[in-house]
Formats: structure tokens, C-alpha cells, sequence
């Protein structure tokens, strides 16, 4: 025995056998490092394209607020716009000509117009004054100072001219440039405009979307919980259900939308592009979510609280209501939480019933035109500004912040309310 | 009264009655000469019961009446737009019932309009009026008769708590059959659109053309008056990106539930599994824009280094993505089935000389295979079914190619593109995007049902 397995053939094999074994490992090392990669490549590529969308450059303009320029009488109708770009002028003054003066007024977004005007609305002594003032530049020229775009590129392949840097440079050796957090992001609603666009808007209609989404999921999910795993007889009617419900939550989520549009918008007339029909389906969506934790919840409660309560003679309802569910409340919150959060990521079945419009205004009811998060970030993917890219990952990075949040909230209340029996 | 203030109204009576009720049934019990006496459901139970009394059939006719009522006044306006006007063209009369609503709405000026509308929208206000005035009336009343009848129920032998729970019963058994009425829903909602479809576009043409161009002209004489819907290109698209998308998903979800499972220590575990699982809380909108705006540039920059042509929505962008996508899903189902494979097998395998690797392929891997297939099968329903990702990076003109750096079209793809912006909902257009859908429907359906078949009828039982 010890002659043969010294022999070189079984050696040989031995070392191949051994070589698979650790080409076999290298493979799932490989496959996770892959994995791994892919996640950290996509989150950084997304963070790092985001970044400058978090800050915005500003030039500091010594504005003169005379009547030349506003209508006291009506000042939020007043020419703002105007008055931005003559004070940028007066910067420059041997700049002459229709065309020059455009050009150098174009440096200006048209945000810069509100910023003088909200200022003027909040401090109204400032009338008749000259004061120095922070203005909102135009996206490419802070894409520009953000050196997104490249200054050295000839002149035909940047969209920023040479005069543009000319003008630019002679701001910057005047210290009048600064750069502070781009607050707009958060509070402004939907512009054309990349440097004035914000998710306001989407955030809050995600908040309405998904209030209907919880009001309507929640008790049916609970409900239906509570009768398929704790009252109903195990007939055929149930099992049916069972299936179904399990069914349901492989169908693909736009048809889904199909459905909602046909149903809720066509046959019964609700407003499209509403927050209502959007949490509806999303409801829908999410209701085999809802259920599924939520009667392994009810699984999970050992039977001897049960048959304690059916001794001292509770009827089943009443074990139910006073100590199955409060028991099982933590896994069905975790649940219907988590199930919530893939509704806030979900956009096809919303582009089906119209969630997608341009809306500006914030959303104030369910029934108000509105739109939600991923489709804000739908919608600025397809805008062909450069800088709304960096809008789109900023808005990604909003979203998933959100989600992430609220998975931890989940899992926070699972490790702190969980208990073993 | 609208329907919110209504509500309220029954809300306010729900409430006033429930402590009526228990007043009531305190008052019984305690009876005549201060001596308690023995009521057979406790206080709740009687307020309860009069609280369904007084809301539950009122709320159920809010509800049903809200829903139907538009559908009734639509017909009878219609009906009289159709005497009026003596005008049979069904395109004519609905755009004069929409000329009638939005002038009661308000969003449109009298300017727009003629007599037959104007009298229409007389008529149409006065049936909304009426409708909404009918609707309080009943409702109110159906309240106040429930309210006095359950008073006149509440007594001390009365069996309270039995009704409730009946009732509650009923409607946890409502709430469990609304799953299923969604499911009725969406079949029946796809069915009526596609056979629409179908009067116009034959079966045949549809599941077997060739040529796939939607676009229906305005105005009859116009070149391509009648556009094309044969779906076979979006089929193959759909397909392709599949495939590509497996290639990507089955080894990488495989071989890191194989590790995981089998090689990783606590630790590792401990970590990667749940960043794994983060690929798939990432929402597919991040993902189609990873692919649209990072990987497709990339391919195509990378592509022309070396001398291909990729088109800028390449079906292996989209693919390669969606692969990414479904990772998590096939790792997390394999974990779970290798998980079950009893570790007698592995110590007997063991026993017999064989190294870990040789255990895992030729032991583990063949038993946990039924479920393993399953996760595949469901991973390609989810692929199939999954619309932002190739919305986002994959084409929009449907090529019948083989050639993954084109540009191909998918079912989902096609769907979206019907149906986003404005739509009438007569055209083929509109209805061929039901039709679709009801495919994608019944292939995603055939996959689940294929995968717990495989299941069921594979799997060995160890225990």
C-alpha cells in the first residue's frame, strides 16, 4: 500500500487533484471579489460624478438697487433679471456691443435674478442702496471653475469661450468668485435650468405616494395575514389565495402600471399623474410583500401563548388582538418597512400612469399633479445638459441615502424588539 | 357634499356612536335598583357593534357609488350628445364629451365652445349635482337607520362580540381575496385591451411579424398609414439581453453562494453576504442610468480602442447590467438551497477521499440542483420582466440581429415607449402595448410556475 501511493502517477494525481481544489476556490474568491468590485465601482462611480452637483459658485456683484431698474410699487414683478446683468456689466465696462453684452450676461444663470430679488423682498431697506451680493453663475461656467470642463480644450469643443475665460479670470483675480453648498437641491422644485432644479417636488411627492401606499397596504396586508395564517380552514379557497399571493409578487412591477392605467385611470376616471393612483398600485404591488413577513411573523409566535390564552377563556379573535399581534408586531413593522422601501425605488409602473411630467410646483394633496424620486432621476438622466448628469447622481445619491436609511431604521427595530422563543 | 366631508360625517357618527353603545349597555347592566347584572359581551363589544351598524354599509356606498356614478353619467352624456347631435363618428363624440368636461371644469373658455356643448354641460352639471346630492342623502340616511337599528339590538343577553367578530372575520377574508382580485384585475384589464387589439392587427401577425413599427400616421394618406406589429424583434431583443444578462449572473451568483456557503469563515460571511444583498436594495432607475451613463460610454470608447463598433445602446450594456441586477437574487436563492443540502453527504463524500471541491461538485451542487434551477428560471423571469434598465440603455428601433453591440429593443422597452406622453385609448397603438403586456404576463407566470414544479418534483427529501 505505501509502495503504491509513493509511486509518481498517484503523486501526479494527487497534485492535480489538490491544483482543482484550489482553482476551484480561487473561482469564488473571485466571484465575490467581483461582486465586491462591482458595487464599490458603481456606488463610487455615482458618488463621484454627484459631487458637483452638492456645490455651486456664486459671484459677489455690487448691486444697486435703485428705481431705475425696479418698480417699488410691484417689486416682485420687477426687472430682476436686468438688474443682475447690469450690475455684472458694471464690472466690465469697456465691454460694448448688443452681442458682447449678451454674451456676458449669459455668464448668469437665470436663478441670479431671484437671488437679487429674494434678497430685496427680505430685506426691504436695502432700497435705494448699494449692496454686495452673491448671484448664481450658469451651469457651464460653474462646471467650469469646478474644472468638469476642461480649460484647456480648443475653444470649438467646450461649450465656455475664450472671452467667457477671459471674464471669468478677471472675476477670479478680483476675489469676487465663491463656492458654497448648492442648497437649491433641496429646495427648489423641477427647473430646465440644471443649476436651479431640485428634488423638492420629487421628495415630497414620494412622501404623498407612499403615505396611500401604506394607508391602503398595511391594514389589507395585515388582514388578510392575520385570516390566511390564524382563522382560515385549510381548504381550497385558501390555498388558491396563497398561491396567488405568492404569484403576484413574481409579476413584473409594470404590469402593474398596465394595470393601474387601465383600471383606476381609464375605467374610473382618477386624475393621471396623481400621487393617489401612484400609491394604489404601488399598494398593489407591495401588499405580497406586506403579507408574506408578516405571516411568518404570525408562524413564529409558539403555540403555548395561544392555547394560554384560549385556557382563560379569550375567543380567537381576542387572542389574536391582545397577543398574537402586539407579539408579532415588530417583525410586521420590519416587514411592511422594507416593503416600503422597495416601493420608494420602484419607477416603471409609475411612468405607466403619468408620474414622470414636468412638474415645478410642489405637490399639496394626493390628488395634485406630482412625481416621485426614481422618476425625477429618470427624467434628468434623459436631459442632455452636462450638468444634469451631475443633478442625476446627485439625486441617486438622495435616494439611495433614503432607502439606506430606512432599511437601517428596519433593521434596528428587529434587533431591538426581536425575541427568541 | 364631497365625498372627504362625508366621510368625515360618518366618522363623527362612528365615534358618537361607539360611546353612545357603551352609556347604553353600562346603563343596562347596572340596572334598576343598583344591582350589576350579567351581560353576555362585554361594553366594547356592544359599542363595536353599533359603531358597524351605524358606518359599515354607509362606507361601502360611498365607496361603490363613488366609483360607479362617473361611469353612469358618462353613458346618459354620452347618450344625449349622441341625440343631439346627430353625429355617429365615435371619434366626433368623444371629443365632444371632452370638450363638455373640461368646460365644467373650467379649463377651457366659453369661446371654444358651441351650443350643443353648452347645453351638454347644463345637463352634465345638473346630473353631477344631482348624483352628488343623491349620494349624501342615502348615505346619511342608510346611516341614521343602522344607528337606530343597532340601538334597539343592544341589550344585556344580546351576543355583541359574536357579531363583531363575524363581521371582522368577513373582512380579513375581503382583505385576503383582494390578492387574488388584483390578479383577476390585471388578467381580465390585459385580456379586454388585447382582443381590442387583436380586431384590428391578426394574432399571427402580431406573435410571428417580422416588423415592428408602431408609429400610425395622423392623417390617413400619410406613408406608413397603418404602422406594423410584428413582435418577433422584440421577442429576440428581450432574449438576447437575457441571455447576456445569465451569462453574467449564473457564475458570479453561483460560485460566491458556493464559497459563501462552503469555504467562507463566519467573518467573511458576516460581511459579503449582506453587501451582496445590497446590489439588490439598489433601485433599478440607479442601475439604468449606470448603465446608460457609465457602462454603455465605457464599452463603446473600449470597443473602438480595439477596433469594434459598439452602438451606444448596446445590447451587452444593458445585459452586462442587468447580469449585475440579478446577482443578489440567484447568490441568495443558491445560498439557501446548498444551505439545505444535509451535511451527512458532505462528511460521507469525505470519508470517501474526496477533496472539498470535488464534494461540493459532485455531491452538494447535484443534490441542491432542482433548486438551483428554480433560482435560474425565476432569475429569468425577473429579467425578462425588468423595465428601467433597458428603458434607460437598450434601443428603441426594433432590430431582428444576433449581434449583442447592436442595439436592440425589449417587450418592457416597447411598453413604456407606447404608452408614456399623450395616448387616445382607441388607437392600436395604445392597445398594442396591453397586448405586451399580457405576453410578458404569461411568460413570466409560466417561468414561476415552472420553477416550483422543478422543485416539487425534483427535490429529494433528506430528512
Amino acid at each position: 500500500m505505501t509502495e503504491f501511493s509513493q509511486t509518481d502517477a498517484r503523486k501526479a494525481q494527487l497534485a492535480k487533484r489538490y491544483r482543482a481544489e484550489t482553482r476551484f476556490k480561487a473561482f469564488g474568491i473571485g466571484a465575490i471579489c467581483t461582486a465586491g468590485l462591482i458595487l464599490l465601482f458603481l456606488m463610487g462611480s455615482i458618488l463621484i460624478s454627484s459631487l458637483p452637483a452638492f456645490t455651486q459658485h456664486y459671484v459677489t456683484l455690487d448691486i444697486e438697487i435703485s428705481e431705475r431698474h425696479i418698480d417699488t410699487q410691484n417689486l416682485a414683478d420687477s426687472d430682476w433679471r436686468g438688474l443682475a446683468r447690469a450690475s455684472l456689466r458694471a464690472q466690465f465696462p469697456d465691454v460694448q456691443g448688443r452681442r458682447d453684452k449678451r454674451a456676458l450676461g449669459k455668464l448668469l444663470s437665470l436663478g441670479a435674478s431671484d437671488d437679487v430679488r429674494d434678497y430685496v423682498l427680505a430685506n426691504p431697506s436695502s432700497l435705494g442702496t448699494s449692496v454686495r451680493l452673491p448671484v448664481t453663475f450658469s451651469d457651464d461656467i460653474d462646471l467650469l471653475l469646478k474644472g468638469v470642463i476642461d480649460r484647456e480644450l480648443p475653444e470649438n469643443e467646450r461649450v465656455v469661450s475664450n472671452q467667457d475665460l477671459a471674464w471669468l479670470d478677471q472675476l477670479v483675480a478680483e476675489g469676487r468668485i465663491s463656492r458654497k453648498f448648492a442648497t437649491k437641491i433641496f429646495t427648489n422644485g423641477d427647473s430646465r435650468e440644471p443649476e436651479l432644479a431640485g428634488l423638492r417636488g420629487a421628495l415630497v411627492g414620494t412622501l404623498w405616494t407612499l403615505l396611500v401606499t401604506l394607508l391602503a397596504s398595511f391594514p389589507l396586508g395585515v388582514m388578510a395575514a392575520i385570516y390566511l395564517e390564524e382563522i382560515a380552514p385549510k381548504n381550497r379557497l385558501t390555498r388558491i389565495i396563497e398561491v396567488n399571493i405568492n404569484n403576484l409578487a413574481a409579476v413584473p412591477s409594470i404590469v402593474f402600471g398596465l394595470l393601474g392605467l387601465a383600471v383606476f385611470i381609464n375605467f374610473f376616471g382618477m386624475p393621471r399623474s396623481a400621487p393617489l393612483v401612484g400609491g394604489l398600485v404601488l399598494a398593489l404591488m407591495t401588499l405580497p410583500r406586506i403579507i408574506i413577513p408578516t405571516r411568518a411573523a404570525f408562524a413564529a409566535i409558539p403555540p403555548s401563548i395561544r392555547e394560554a390564552a384560549m385556557g382563560v377563556g379569550a375567543s380567537r379573535l381576542q387572542v389574536i388582538m391582545h397577543h398574537v399581534l402586539p407579539l408579532a408586531m415588530p417583525g410586521i413593522l420590519t416587514g411592511t418597512i422594507i416593503g416600503l422601501a422597495q416601493a420608494a425605488g420602484e419607477t416603471a409602473p409609475l411612468l405607466m400612469i403619468g408620474m414622470m411630467a414636468f412638474i415645478v410646483d410642489v405637490p399639496t394633496d394626493v390628488t395634485a399633479k406630482a412625481t416621485v424620486l426614481p422618476a425625477q432621476i429618470y427624467m434628468w438622466a434623459n436631459n442632455p445638459e452636462r450638468a444634469f448628469m451631475a443633478r442625476t447622481s446627485a439625486g441617486i445619491v438622495v435616494l439611495l441615502s433614503l432607502l439606506l436609511l430606512v432599511n437601517a431604521t428596519a433593521i434596528y427595530f428587529r434587533k431591538r424588539f426581536e425575541k427568541r422563543w | 357634499m364631497s365625498a372627504s366631508s362625508l366621510f368625515l360625517c360618518l366618522v363623527g357618527l362612528g365615534l358618537f356612536s361607539f360611546f353612545f353603545g357603551r352609556r347604553r349597555i353600562h346603563k343596562l347592566a347596572s340596572g334598576a335598583h343598583g344591582v350589576s347584572q350579567k351581560q353576555h359581551s362585554r361594553d366594547v363589544y356592544h359599542a363595536s357593534f353599533l359603531v358597524i351598524c351605524a358606518t359599515f354599509i354607509p362606507i361601502v356606498l360611498l365607496v361603490v357609488w363613488t366609483g360607479v356614478s362617473p361611469l353612469v353619467i358618462d353613458a346618459l352624456l354620452e347618450s344625449f350628445l349622441k341625440a343631439r347631435a346627430n353625429t355617429a363618428s365615435l371619434g366626433e363624440l368623444n371629443v365632444m364629451i371632452a370638450k363638455t368636461k373640461a368646460y365644467y371644469a373650467g379649463s377651457i373658455s366659453a369661446a371654444f365652445i358651441d351650443d350643443t356643448i353648452a347645453e351638454a354641460t347644463t345637463y352634465y352639471a345638473d346630473l353631477v349635482a344631482r348624483s352628488l346630492q343623491a349620494r349624501s342623502l342615502a348615505v346619511l340616511l342608510l346611516a341614521i337607520a343602522g344607528a337606530g337599528l343597532g340601538v334597539r339590538k343592544i341589550a344585556l343577553r344580546f351576543t355583541a362580540r359574536h357579531s363583531v367578530e363575524r363581521v371582522a372575520q368577513w373582512i380579513m377574508l375581503v382583505a385576503s381575496a383582494i390578492a387574488v382580485l388584483t390578479t383577476v384585475g390585471i388578467v381580465l384589464s390585459l385580456i379586454f385591451e388585447t382582443i381590442r387589439f387583436f380586431a384590428t392587427v391578426s394574432v399571427s401577425e402580431f406573435l410571428f411579424g417580422l416588423h415592428w413599427s408602431p408609429q400610425i400616421a395622423i392623417r390617413e394618406d400619410q406613408a406608413g398609414g397603418s404602422g406594423s406589429f410584428g413582435a418577433i424583434p422584440l421577442f429576440a431583443g428581450t432574449l438576447m439581453i437575457t441571455l447576456i444578462a445569465m451569462v453574467v449572473a449564473v457564475p458570479i451568483g453561483l460560485m460566491s453562494a458556493v464559497y459563501l456557503s462552503e469555504y467562507a469563515s463566519p467573518r467573511l460571511r458576516g460581511v459579503a453576504k449582506p453587501g451582496i444583498e445590497m446590489l439588490a436594495g439598489i433601485p433599478t432607475v440607479v442601475y439604468g442610468f449606470f448603465a446608460a451613463l457609465v457602462v454603455a460610454p465605457f464599452l463603446r470608447d473600449g470597443g473602438a480602442d480595439i477596433g469594434l463598433t459598439l452602438s451606444s445602446e448596446s445590447a451587452l450594456a444593458a445585459g452586462l447590467v442587468m447580469g449585475i441586477m440579478i446577482i443578489p437574487f440567484i447568490s441568495s436563492l443558491s445560498d439557501d438551497v446548498i444551505n439545505a443540502v444535509p451535511q451527512t453527504l458532505r462528511d460521507g463524500a469525505a470519508a470517501l477521499g474526496a477533496t472539498h471541491s470535488e464534494t461540493i461538485k459532485q455531491v452538494v451542487l447535484p443534490a441542491a440542483l432542482p433548486g438551483i434551477v428554480s433560482a435560474i428560471l425565476l432569475a429569468i423571469s425577473r429579467a425578462i420582466g425588468e423595465t428601467m434598465i433597458v428603458v434607460m440603455a437598450a434601443g428603441v428601433a426594433a432590430n431582428l440581429t444576433a449581434n449583442p453591440f447592436e442595439s436592440v429593443t425589449t417587450v418592457t422597452v416597447q411598453i413604456v415607449m407606447l404608452l408614456v406622453g399623450d395616448q387616445e385609448f382607441d388607437s392600436a397603438k395604445t392597445l398594442a402595448a396591453f397586448a405586451l403586456g399580457l405576453v410578458l404576463f404569461f411568460i413570466t407566470l409560466a417561468l414561476n410556475i415552472l420553477a416550483l414544479y422543478v422543485v416539487n418534483k425534483y427535490r429529494e427529501q433528506y430528512d
